[in-house]
C-alpha cells in the first residue's frame, strides 16, 4: 500500500490508528479514580507527543542513518516557532502559511547551517553545530532583540499584539490561532461512564501531519537515497571510491531533518501563538538526542517511541511527590515505608532530570538500540522461552527495520 | 592605551577559566582519545566543594546568653561556628574567612578521586566506542552530575566571597605609570590568573620533566607506539584523567568569588571551552592554554561599551563567530597537529 | 594503446622523497603489476592514482585526460575502480546492498536525491547487483551483513563491486596481504577469471611474487621511488638489479 511493503505498512497503520486513538488510549483510568494522575490524554500534552514525535522523526533521518551527531538542532525548531509567530502577526492567524513558512526558513536556515557544519565530521561537526545553536540563542535572545531591529523579542518572547497588522485576519475569525476558522483550542469532551475523553482541534491536526511526516521517513529510510546516507555512516572512504559525493548526500539529510524541526516548530507555535529563545538552548537539543538514542536510533519507530515515552514520564515524574509516595507504599511498616520513600524522593518530581539522565546512560550503555531493540530482546526471550530453545534466530537488531 | 589594557586585563579571569578547562579536555582527549561532555561538572563539582567546605566550617551551635536580649525580649541566641570555638575566635574566623583558598586542599583529593572513579567505573569502556558514544554516555554523566549537585545545593547561586584581605581592588594603573584611577582591578581576579598560571605551569612541567610526562607526550603523540612499548599506559591513563579532573576542579574552586556557583555553571563553561579547545587545535595543550586567554580577552573587548552599542550582543556570540571562523578557513586550530582528528 | 600515462611524477613529504620521476604507461586490457621493496612508494604512487594526493611535480593521464586534483569520486566516475589492502566495505549493510550501490553510482552519478523512490522498484538495478553476486557465487549471503562475512569473501564482495561499475581500470592494492594460502589462490583464480572474461585492464600493486607471475603480464619494479625496470615476467624474474633491490632489502 502507497508503495511500502507489507511489514511498512503494517506499521504505518499501527502508527495511524494509536495516534488517532491516543485519546482513549491515553485516558485508561476513571477520571475521578487514584490512578487519573497517570492519564495522559489531555490535549496539552497529546500535543507535545506528537510534535517532539515530528522533531526526534527528522533528527533520526540525519543521526540514525549517517552517525552525524548534530547538537544543534534545537536552533531549527526555535526558527520555526519565530517564523511561524511573525506568520501570525503580519498574515493572519490561520495555521496553514505559518506552519510552510516554519518550514521553509527552517530548511534555507539548516542549509547555510549544514553547508559550513558538513565541511567536517565526527566531533568536529557536533561541536560546530554546537556553536551554531549556541549563537542562534544568544542572537535570538538579544542580539536580535533591540528597540532599532526587533525580530525575537528577546526575553519576553515573540507573540501577537493588538496592533499588529495581521492584514489577513477576517472580522469574524478567532483570536487565536486556528484552521480556517477552526480553532486549536477547540476541544469536544466526551464522557462515557466515569472516564471522559478530550478531542482536540490541534493534536488532530499535529498528528496528521505527523502521520504524513512518518510515512515520508518511511520512504526516505527504504528509497535508493536512504541507503546512500547509510553508506555515508558505514564506511565514507569506500563510497569516495565508488563515484559517490558524500557531502551533497549528508546535506540533503541535514536540511531535510531541519525541516522536520522547524515544522516541529511551527506546530508549537500553532498550539500556543509564542516563541521564545530558549526554545533553541542547547539543552533542548540535547533533549531531541535523548529521545532519539532512547527510543532506537536509526529505526523508524524508535523515535517516535522515544519522544512519547520522555514526554509521558516528564508529565507523571514531574506530578509525583511525596504523598503519592507514602499512600503508594503504606502497606509497609513504617520505618520500612519513610526509607523507601527517602530513597526514592530524589528521582521524583522535580529529580525527573536526574532519572533521565540515568536512564540515558543506562541505554547507551548497555542497550545502544534503545527501546526498540529492548522490545526485540524481550520478544526473542519469550520466543525461545515458548519453543523451548529450539529457536536459533539471532536477537540481533536490523538497523533501519 | 590604558583602556585597552583594560580590557586585556578584564579577559583574563574568564581567560584562566577556559584555559584550565580546556587544558583538561585536551589532555582527555590527547591521552584517552576521549570527548569528554562532563568536563565542565567537574569545573562545577570544584566549585561546589568550596561552598560545601565554607558550609562546614560555618556549621554552629547554639548558645544561650543570659545577659543579652533579642529585641522580644527573650534570651538572645547566640550562634559560635565549632571551628571559632576549637581554634579560638580569632583563627575560627580567620578559616573561615578563608575558606574559599582552603578548599583547594580540601578539593584536590575529592576530584583525584571523583576523577579515578568515573574513568574506572565509565570512560575505560568507552575507549574503543565511537565518539558518538562518548559524547552520548558523558552528556548523560552530566546531567546526572549536575542534578545531583541540584538536589543538595539547590537551584540558586551560592555566594562564596573572597578572604577579606583579597576582596577588593588595587589600582594597577599607578603601578604600571598611568594616571591613578585608570586601572582599578578587583584582586581576586589578580588571584585567580596567578592561580591559573601556577597550574598551568605545573601541568607544563609535569608532562615536561618527569617520566611519567614523557610518556605520556609520546602518548598523545602515537598511541599505538607507545603500546608496544609495553608500557602500562592503561594506569597512566587513570592517572591523567584524575590530573585533568583535579585541573578543572581547582579551577572551580577558585572561580566561586567571582561568580557565585550554581549547579549549571559547568555546561556553560563546557560549550564555550569545546569551542577553545578547537580553536586552539585538538590535541594541543599550548594552543588551548593560548585560546583560552586569547577567547577571555576578546569576548571582554566584545563587552565594552563602544562594542555593544555597535552591535547588540556581540559580547554573546563574538566566540562562536571566531571559532566558525577559526574552523572554517584553518581547520587544524591554532596550533594543531597534522593528522589529528583531520577529519 | 596506453589506457593510463604516468609522465614525470615525483612527489616529496618534507625531507623524504617519496617519488622521483616515475614514468609509467599501462597498455590498455593487460594486467601490470608494480612490485617493489618495502618502502619503494608503491602506496604513494597508487594514492597519485586515485586522487588521495597530488604529486608535486608530472602528469597523471587516464584516457587522455588528466586526473589530477580531481576527488576520487570524481576518478572512480572516469572509470577507476579500487580495491584496497584491507576490503572496504559496508560492514553494516547487507551484502545485496553493497552491491546495490555501486550500480546506483554508475547510473545515477555522484549524487542524486532519489529519495522517494523505492530500492524494490528499481528492477534493473536489482537484476545487475544480483548478477554480479551470482557471478561472486555468493547470491546466497545477500541478506548477511558484510561486517560479518569471511575475509575471503569481503575481497570478493570488494572486487565484485568494483566490477559491477564496468570499470576501465581496476587498480588493486596488495590484494592478497594477510590472507591464507587456500583464500589466495581462490583470489589469483577469480582475477585471472575476470582478465579472461573481460575487457579490463588490471593494475596490480603486489609483494606477493607467487600472485604475481600467476597474473601479470607485464611488471614494473619500483626501487627508492623510481622505476628500476619494465619488462615481462620472464626477463623480470632473470634480472639481476631487481635480485639485487630485494636482496638489498632483505639484508
Amino acid at each position: 500500500m502507497l508503495g511500502l511493503n507489507k511489514k511498512d505498512t503494517s506499521l504505518l497503520i499501527i502508527v495511524a490508528i494509536l495516534t488517532l486513538l491516543a485519546p482513549f488510549i491515553l485516558n485508561p483510568f476513571p477520571t475521578d479514580s487514584a490512578m487519573a494522575q497517570f492519564n495522559a490524554g489531555y490535549p496539552d500534552l497529546m500535543q507535545r507527543f506528537v510534535i517532539f514525535g515530528i522533531f526526534a522523526i527528522g533528527f533520526n533521518i540525519l543521526f540514525g542513518l549517517t552517525g552525524y551527531l548534530s547538537f544543534g538542532h534545537a536552533a531549527f525548531l526555535g526558527v520555526g516557532s519565530y517564523s511561524a509567530v511573525w506568520m501570525f502577526k503580519l498574515l493572519s492567524y490561520n495555521v496553514i502559511p505559518a506552519i510552510a513558512l516554519s518550514v521553509v526558513v527552517a530548511g534555507l536556515f539548516s542549509v547555510l547551517i549544514g553547508y559550513v557544519s558538513l565541511r567536517r565530521s565526527g566531533i568536529y561537526f557536533s561541536i560546530l553545530t554546537l556553536a551554531f545553536a549556541q549563537m542562534s540563542f544568544a542572537l535570538a535572545y538579544s542580539v536580535l532583540s533591540n528597540p532599532k531591529f526587533n525580530l525575537t523579542n528577546g526575553e519576553t518572547g515573540l507573540q501577537v499584539y493588538a496592533d499588529d497588522p495581521q492584514i489577513l485576519q477576517g472580522a469574524n475569525a478567532p483570536d487565536l490561532p486556528h484552521l480556517f476558522g477552526l480553532p486549536m483550542r477547540a476541544t469536544y469532551t466526551m464522557d462515557v461512564g466515569a472516564w471522559s475523553f478530550d478531542f482536540n482541534a490541534g493534536y488532530y491536526l499535529c498528528a496528521v501531519i505527523m502521520m504524513v511526516v512518518f510515512y515520508l521517513a518511511i520512504r526516505i529510510f527504504r528509497s535508493p537515497f536512504g541507503m546512500m546516507l547509510r553508506a555515508v555512516k558505514s564506511n565514507q572512504q569506500r563510497m569516495n571510491y565508488t563515484g559517490l559525493n558524500s557531502k551533497p548526500y549528508t546535506l540533503a539529510a541535514f536540511v531535510i531533518s531541519g525541516m522536520y524541526a522547524g515544522l516541529a516548530g511551527g506546530l508549537m507555535a500553532a498550539m500556543d501563538p509564542l516563541a521564545g529563545a530558549e526554545r533553541m538552548q542547547w539543552t533542548a537539543s540535547g533533549e531531541v538526542v535523548l529521545m532519539t538514542i532512547l527510543g532506537g536510533t536509526g529505526t523508524l519507530i524508535g523515535p517516535v517511541l522515544g519522544a512519547g515515552f520522555i514526554k509521558y514520564f516528564e508529565n507523571i515524574f514531574s506530578k509525583i511527590n511525596d504523598n503519592v509516595l507514602h499512600s503508594w507504599f503504606a502497606f509497609l511498616p513504617d520505618g520500612l515505608e519513610d526509607a523507601v520513600v527517602f530513597i526514592i524522593h530524589p528521582f521524583i518530581g522535580k529529580g525527573w532530570h536526574l532519572t533521565l539522565g540515568i536512564l540515558f546512560m543506562l541505554v547507551v550503555i548497555y542497550l545502544p538500540g534503545g527501546l526498540v531493540e529492548g522490545g526485540q530482546r524481550l520478544l526473542n526471550w519469550i520466543r525461545r522461552k515458548s519453543v523451548g530453545g529450539d529457536d536459533t534466530r539471532e536477537g540481533k537488531t536490523e538497523p533501519a527495520e | 592605551m590604558d583602556a585597552i589594557l583594560l580590557q586585556i586585563l578584564n579577559g583574563l579571569d574568564k581567560g584562566s577559566a577556559y584555559a584550565l578547562i580546556a587544558l583538561g579536555l585536551t589532555l582527555i582527549f590527547g591521552t584517552l582519545g576521549v570527548v569528554n561532555f562532563a568536563h565542565g561538572a567537574l569545573f562545577m563539582i570544584g566549585a561546589f566543594c568550596a561552598v560545601t567546605l565554607q558550609k562546614i566550617f560555618n556549621l554552629s551551635y547554639e548558645v544561650i546568653d543570659e545577659t543579652q536580649t533579642d529585641f522580644l525580649g527573650n534570651p538572645l541566641k547566640v550562634k559560635t561556628p565549632y571551628v571559632e570555638s576549637w581554634f579560638g575566635p580569632e583563627l575560627g574566623a580567620t578559616i573561615i574567612d578563608w575558606s574559599v583558598p582552603l578548599a583547594i586542599l580540601f578539593a584536590i583529593p575529592i576530584m583525584l578521586m571523583v576523577g579515578y572513579v568515573m574513568e574506572r567505573g565509565l570512560i575505560k569502556h568507552f575507549y574503543k566506542r565511537p565518539h558518538a558514544d562518548q559524547i552520548l554516555v558523558t552528556f548523560g554523566l552530566a546531567i546526572v552530575l549536575q542534578e545531583i549537585i541540584k538536589y543538595f545545593f539547590g537551584a540558586n547561586p551560592i555566594q562564596t566571597p573572597p578572604p577579606a584581605a583579597l576582596s577588593g581592588s588595587v589600582d594597577l594603573g599607578v603601578a604600571l605609570g598611568f594616571d591613578p584611577n585608570a586601572i582599578i582591578y578587583p584582586i581576586w581576579r589578580l588571584v585567580y590568573f596567578l592561580f591559573a598560571v601556577v597550574i598551568i605551569g605545573g601541568v607544563f612541567s609535569f608532562l615536561q620533566f618527569t617520566t611519567f610526562g614523557m610518556v605520556v607526550r609520546a602518548g598523545m603523540a602515537d598511541r599505538e607506539t607507545v603500546g608496544l612499548l609495553g608500557i602500562n599506559i592503561d594506569r597512566r591513563f587513570t592517572i591523567m584523567f584524575g590530573i585533568a579532573a583535579a585541573v578543572a576542579g581547582l579551577a572551580g574552586v577558585m572561580y566561586g568569588p567571582l561568580n557565585p556557583p550554581n549547579y549549571h555553571m559547568g555546561m556553560d563553561f563546557l560549550v564555550l571551552s569545546f569551542v577553545v579547545v578547537v580553536v586552539g587545535g585538538m590535541g594541543s595543550l599550548p594552543g588551548a592554554v593560548l585560546a583560552g586567554f586569547l577567547l577571555g580577552i576578546l569576548e571582554s573587548f566584545a563587552s565594552t561599551t563602544w562594542a555593544t552599542t555597535t552591535i547588540p550582543g556581540i559580547n554573546q556570540i563574538i566566540i562562536y563567530l571566531v571559532a566558525i571562523i577559526v574552523l572554517l578557513t584553518r581547520p587544524r586550530g591554532l596550533m594543531g597537529r597534522k593528522g589529528v582528528m583531520e577529519e | 594503446m596506453a589506457i593510463l600515462k604516468v609522465k614525470d611524477v615525483s612527489k616529496r613529504f618534507g625531507g623524504l622523497k617519496a617519488l622521483t620521476d616515475v614514468n609509467l604507461s599501462v597498455e590498455e586490457n593487460s594486467v601490470h603489476a608494480i612490485i617493489g621493496p618495502n618502502g619503494a612508494g608503491k602506496s604513494t604512487l597508487l594514492n597519485c592514482l586515485v586522487g588521495k594526493l597530488i604529486p608535486d611535480t608530472g602528469s597523471v593521464l587516464f584516457d587522455n585526460q588528466s586526473v589530477l586534483g580531481r576527488e576520487p569520486y570524481q576518478i572512480n566516475q572516469m572509470g577507476i575502480s579500487r580495491v584496497f589492502q584491507t576490503p572496504e566495505i559496508f560492514g553494516e549493510l547487507t551484502v545485496m546492498e553493497n552491491m546495490l550501490i555501486p550500480i546506483f553510482a554508475m547510473r545515477d552519478g555522484a549524487f542524486r536525491m532519489h529519495a522517494y523512490e523505492t530500492i524494490a522498484n528499481e528492477k534493473e538495478v536489482v537484476e545487475q547487483a544480483e548478477a554480479m553476486l551470482e557471478e561472486m557465487n555468493m547470491a546466497d549471503k545477500r541478506h548477511m551483513h558484510s561486517a560479518s562475512l569471511s575475509r575471503g569473501d569481503k575481497r570478493r564482495l570488494e572486487i565484485g563491486m568494483c566490477l559491477s561499475q564496468k570499470p576501465r581500470l581496476l587498480l588493486l592494492d596488495e590484494p592478497t596481504a594477510g590472507m591464507a594460502r587456500a583464500d589466495t589462490n581462490n583470489t589469483i583464480d577469480l582475477l585471472k577469471q575476470i582478465k579472461d572474461e573481460r575487457d579490463i585492464t588490471i593494475a596490480i600493486i603486489e609483494h606477493d611474487m607467487h600472485v604475481v607471475f600467476s597474473l601479470a603480464e607485464r611488471i614494473t619494479v619500483l626501487a627508492q621511488g623510481t622505476p628500476l625496470v619494465e619488462d615481462t615476467p620472464e626477463n623480470i624474474r632473470g634480472n639481476p638489479k631487481v635480485r639485487e633491490a630485494y636482496l638489498g632489502e632483505a639484508a
